[in-house]
């Protein structure tokens, strides 16, 4: 039974979002210790040093030290530390109880345990295994994700685990492995400093990754030209050399109709693409489809703006292109990012000191939580779940037989339609919250609706958990340790600067004593994180994502170790424990385990791949009915669902609610002005919020931010299209309609700001 | 304890994101109870999302010293504009008035007046202050000028400015491009230049001062 307990209200008003408690101590007054750890926010993984008195989190000086942000911080990392000692922090577990004024009761932790494990194993019994799902996160540690996927597969014998990378990096990791054979940002950030064109497609660099910013004016500084792609004059776009106003869900089609004037001003580098890559003929047939003319009728993009495009990166001896969910969040997401890559390998700029290609990651995990098995797809090392080899090594890891393991289960929002069907009657979600971040998400509180059993881990009672029977207490990133995988590939250690408060366990003792409580403890005996990662490293040993030559030691004196890194030198198997792991991807002259020295790219004939990436129109485009783009994405004082920055209060006031941006072109047909309430509807539903008015829009277009729930959620109104290939949901366009609001919701006199 | 000579602090508004991690981080210091001393502004939202972060420029002849009848405003050797004196501050308000940056507030809850001290509990020890430590963007960088040089080879440091009738030399520098030829900002100038609309000005095509304007809507 995993229906809202009680009115909503009433929950809210009991487990928040409340604003932060003021737990500033004073800055005269001397920490205990300084504990040097990263943020616990995005995939920057900014290093920052916590002041810790009385075993909490009292405030933060900067790392200067860490060499990628070298002290700089965002408005979230510095205030990150005020979501420790918080009044909403769950410090027992807590069982649903429609009787109680809040909807839940407090529950001994052991006899929650018990309860999970009693009723999972009636389920699975009466159901089978696979009537159980596991949902995991990219926010968590690497040990974590790993324990997770080696949970689902060995203890519950259910194919069925994904995680809410699923909305984030999937797009950009197919893209990857489909062109590379390997899945990684290709250069470290310090790279871009020196080259001559950044090419920044659909990324608010500026609110969503801050810390980039300054790489990339830096580079500009030393003479880089900067062309930024996206539908918003962006703090980024506002003063970059190229803007390319495009419209939602058309990128595929311009990426084509550059490289078609690159192909015919022969601004390509033959050489390369002969030496190293395959499929370019294909390609360059398809582009030949997108003259300027049709590409500036479908992008939107003025022609003369595309022929200066493809002039400077043309012309360009270095360069870098970065992309983010702008592109990625689209039902062509993967092609779109594989249109990006054909401009890259077309040009030969990649595996240089000044040129590369990446994928700005979102989460703090984005980049490891997809390599080691809670990818309903792949086992750790980025294996591939259905490949008998990869399949016979990790079974030997695991010390059980091959065909013991699942096959692949399915995608976030598919397990979401098999709880629907009810084939799924059970789900245990860590580090998760799908009822804000996943699109159509009133389909996604009807599905949660239904199950027989829902155990959330959390340390904040979230949308989400509210649906919960169960909930159990887990830790926030500081009072735990482990590794995570930045947006650079740098593999960094989160140090524990606190301990978990009353009941509340670090999330993978509590996946562990789940596992005894079922009587399938063995392989779920670790005695801390650092025993995980030390099988993780094994469990990777010969996979792409290599991680044998890494130790918590190593990491720390090297501020990082980039994967690859190798415990055994691939060509010779010599032992390397100096190996210092692999900053630069596909450099002249390198050599990987998949190409054995064919070449530089991780394919047997280590070539790079060329794809054709087609533009297809988005699903639920605009139309009569709908005749309005809807575009989402973040501001840079919330992050993701808000379970954690919505209960900040200095965050909070910073941008207090989501707001509708429209130009005034737009506002005034429809005759609404700035601060006025404004509906938006599209063909799921509505969302009333302000509307803002500014001239930083495509006229066609409105964006709204996503970090909110309830009726301020923007994702009640999204569509539920996906990408066919990897599966991420379309959350940059649809179609919608827009009107001034009748008056002020309901929700405006019950709720608080961030609620 | 001084700041030494050598470190100076230099401001770029146009690298400036608005995201308002250096007035997050100056709420943190105590020695202003929480309150940050740091301004930051869109100039236009409808129209931009251009902001400016403005911080005490610290002037070598201090309008707000000069104008304070308590004389609780120091400016001490090392060219630091301090913040008001707690027993001298009768928290008239002179000095949030006369200062040509708009950067004193008076707190007349407390009854003083408080303002950015380039946050000299820090940099009087050879650290940087927390609002150029932190901001992600390095709109606000502190350092020597062998370092600046290094790192912003299309800047110029200035800091003169000029207020109608009034020159003000600043410990503070701002960065303008290296191309421009005047020494020093006419701030009264710009202000009426400002004064007249204009919409996003964008290197879309050089011909267009619109980037949406083929959008129909």
């Amino acid at each position: 039974m995993a229906t809202i307990p009680v009115d909503e209200l009433d929950i809210i008003h009991a487990y928040g979002p409340h604003r932060s408690a003021n737990v500033r101590g004073t800055t005269s007054d001397d920490p205990e210790k300084l504990v040097k750890t990263h943020c616990c926010f995005c995939g920057q993984q900014c290093g920052i040093q916590l002041k810790v008195k009385h075993n909490e989190v009292i405030g933060f000086e900067p790392w200067e030290e860490f060499p990628f942000n070298r002290g700089m911080l965002c408005p979230k990392g510095v205030k990150r530390y005020l979501q420790g000692s918080h009044p909403d922090r769950l410090t027992t577990a807590l069982a649903r109880d429609p009787s109680s004024a809040s909807g839940f009761r407090s529950m001994p932790y052991e006899r929650a345990i018990a309860h999970a494990a009693e009723r999972i194993g009636a389920i699975q019994k009466q159901h089978g295994n696979a009537a159980v799902a596991v949902l995991g996160g990219a926010s968590l540690t690497t040990e974590k994700t790993y324990l997770l996927g080696k949970f689902a597969r060995v203890c519950l014998k259910t194919p069925f685990i994904d995680y809410n990378g699923r909305l984030c990096m999937v797009s950009a990791g197919a893209a990857n492995k489909k062109a590379f054979g390997i899945d990684r940002t290709t250069n470290p950030w310090s790279d871009m400093v020196g080259t001559e064109v950044i090419w920044v497609a659909g990324s608010n660099v500026a609110e969503c990754s801050p810390i980039t910013t300054n790489y990339i004016w830096q580079a500009r500084e030393l003479g880089a030209k900067v062309i930024i792609q996206d539908p918003r004059i962006t703090p980024i776009a506002r003063t970059c050399d190229l803007y390319l106003p495009i419209r939602p869900g058309r990128d595929a089609a311009l990426f084509a109709g550059v490289l078609n004037i690159l192909v015919a001003k022969g601004w390509i580098d033959r050489e390369f693409i002969d030496a190293h890559t395959s499929g370019f003929d294909a390609v360059a047939a398809y582009c030949k489809e997108w003259s300027l003319e049709r590409t500036s009728d479908v992008t939107g993009v003025p022609r003369r703006a595309i022929e200066q495009a493809a002039e400077l990166w043309g012309k360009a001896k270095s360069s870098f292109l970065f992309h983010a969910r702008g592109i990625e969040h689209h039902s062509n997401g993967v092609q779109n990012a594989l249109g990006t890559i054909n401009l890259v390998l077309a040009t030969g700029r990649i595996g240089k000191p000044k040129s590369g290609y990446g994928t700005i990651v979102g989460q703090a995990n984005g980049q490891g939580g997809r390599e080691h098995g809670q990818k309903c797809d792949q086992l750790p090392g980025l294996r591939d779940i259905s490949n008998p080899e990869h399949r016979k090594y990790i079974a030997s890891v695991w010390g059980i037989s091959a065909d013991e393991i699942p096959g692949p289960g399915v995608d976030a929002y598919e397990l979401f339609r098999k709880i629907d069907a009810g084939e799924i009657k059970a789900l245990i979600c860590c580090c998760f919250n799908p009822k804000v971040s996943l699109p159509d998400n009133q389909f996604v509180a009807r599905a949660l609706d239904k199950l027989e059993l829902f155990v959330a881990i959390d340390f904040f009672l979230s949308d989400t958990a509210r649906h919960a029977d169960l909930v159990l207490p887990g830790s926030l990133q500081e009072e735990d340790e482990g590794v995570v995988a930045q947006v650079e590939g740098r593999v960094i250690k989160i140090a524990k600067a606190v301990d978990c408060p009353g009941e509340a366990r670090q999330d993978w003792r509590i996946v562990q004593d789940l596992a005894r409580a079922l009587g399938r403890e063995r392989g779920f005996t670790f005695a801390d994180p650092r025993a995980i990662f030390e099988e993780l490293r094994v469990a990777s040993k010969g996979g792409i994502a290599d991680y044998s030559g890494i130790t918590y030691e190593k990491i720390e004196k090297q501020f990082g170790v980039f994967w690859p890194c190798y415990a055994n030198d691939p060509k010779t198997g010599a032992p390397t424990p100096e190996h210092p792991g692999t900053p630069r991807l596909f450099e002249p002259g390198s050599y990987n385990p998949v190409a054995k020295g064919a070449g530089l790219f991780y394919f047997p004939d280590g070539k790079a791949r060329f794809n054709v990436a087609e533009y297809r129109p988005a699903v639920d485009d605009v139309s009569t009915e709908y005749p309005i783009f809807l575009t989402t994405g973040r501001v840079v004082s919330q992050f993701l669902s808000g379970t954690q920055t919505r209960r900040i209060g200095p965050l909070v006031d910073q941008y207090p609610e989501p707001r509708l941006e429209l130009h005034p072109r737009l506002a005034e047909k429809l005759g609404i002005a700035d601060g006025d309430w404004a509906t938006c509807e599209t063909r799921r539903g509505a969302i009333t919020v302000r509307a803002q008015v500014v001239t930083t829009i495509r006229p066609d277009t409105v964006f709204i931010p996503y970090h909110w729930g309830g009726e301020k959620s923007v994702n009640r109104v999204t569509v539920a299209a996906q990408d066919p290939i990897s599966k991420i949901p379309q959350y940059k366009v649809c179609g919608c309609r827009v009107r001034k609001a009748d008056g002020a919701p309901a929700y405006a006199a019950k709720l608080e700001p961030q609620q | 304890m001084a700041v030494p000579a050598r470190l100076e602090f230099f401001v770029d508004h146009s690298r400036c994101i608005g995201c308002q991690s250096c007035v997050q981080a100056c709420s943190e210091c105590d020695t202003h109870k929480g309150d940050s001393m740091i301004h930051l502004e869109y100039v236009n939202r409808a129209h931009s999302v251009q902001t400016v972060p403005i911080i005490c420029m610290h002037c070598e002849e201090p309008t707000c010293a000069e104008v304070c009848p308590a004389d609780a405003i120091k400016r001490t050797g090392d060219g630091v504009v301090q913040s008001a004196r707690k027993p001298r501050c009768i928290a008239c308000g002179n000095c949030v008035m006369a200062c040509p940056f708009g950067v004193p507030e008076l707190y007349v809850d407390r009854a003083i007046m408080m303002k950015c001290d380039m946050c000299y509990d820090r940099t009087s020890v050879g650290k940087r202050p927390m609002c150029a430590t932190v901001c992600p963007s390095q709109a606000l960088f502190f350092g020597t000028r062998e370092q600046l040089a290094a790192l912003r080879p299309q800047s110029k440091a200035t800091n003169q400015f000029r207020f109608g009738e009034q020159l003000i030399t600043t410990r503070v520098n701002v960065l303008v491009p290296r191309v421009r030829t005047n020494e020093l900002v006419d701030v009264t100038a710009a202000m009426e230049d400002e004064s007249k609309p204009r919409g996003p000005r964008l290197p879309i095509v050089s011909d267009a001062a619109d980037p949406f304007a083929d959008v129909e809507v």
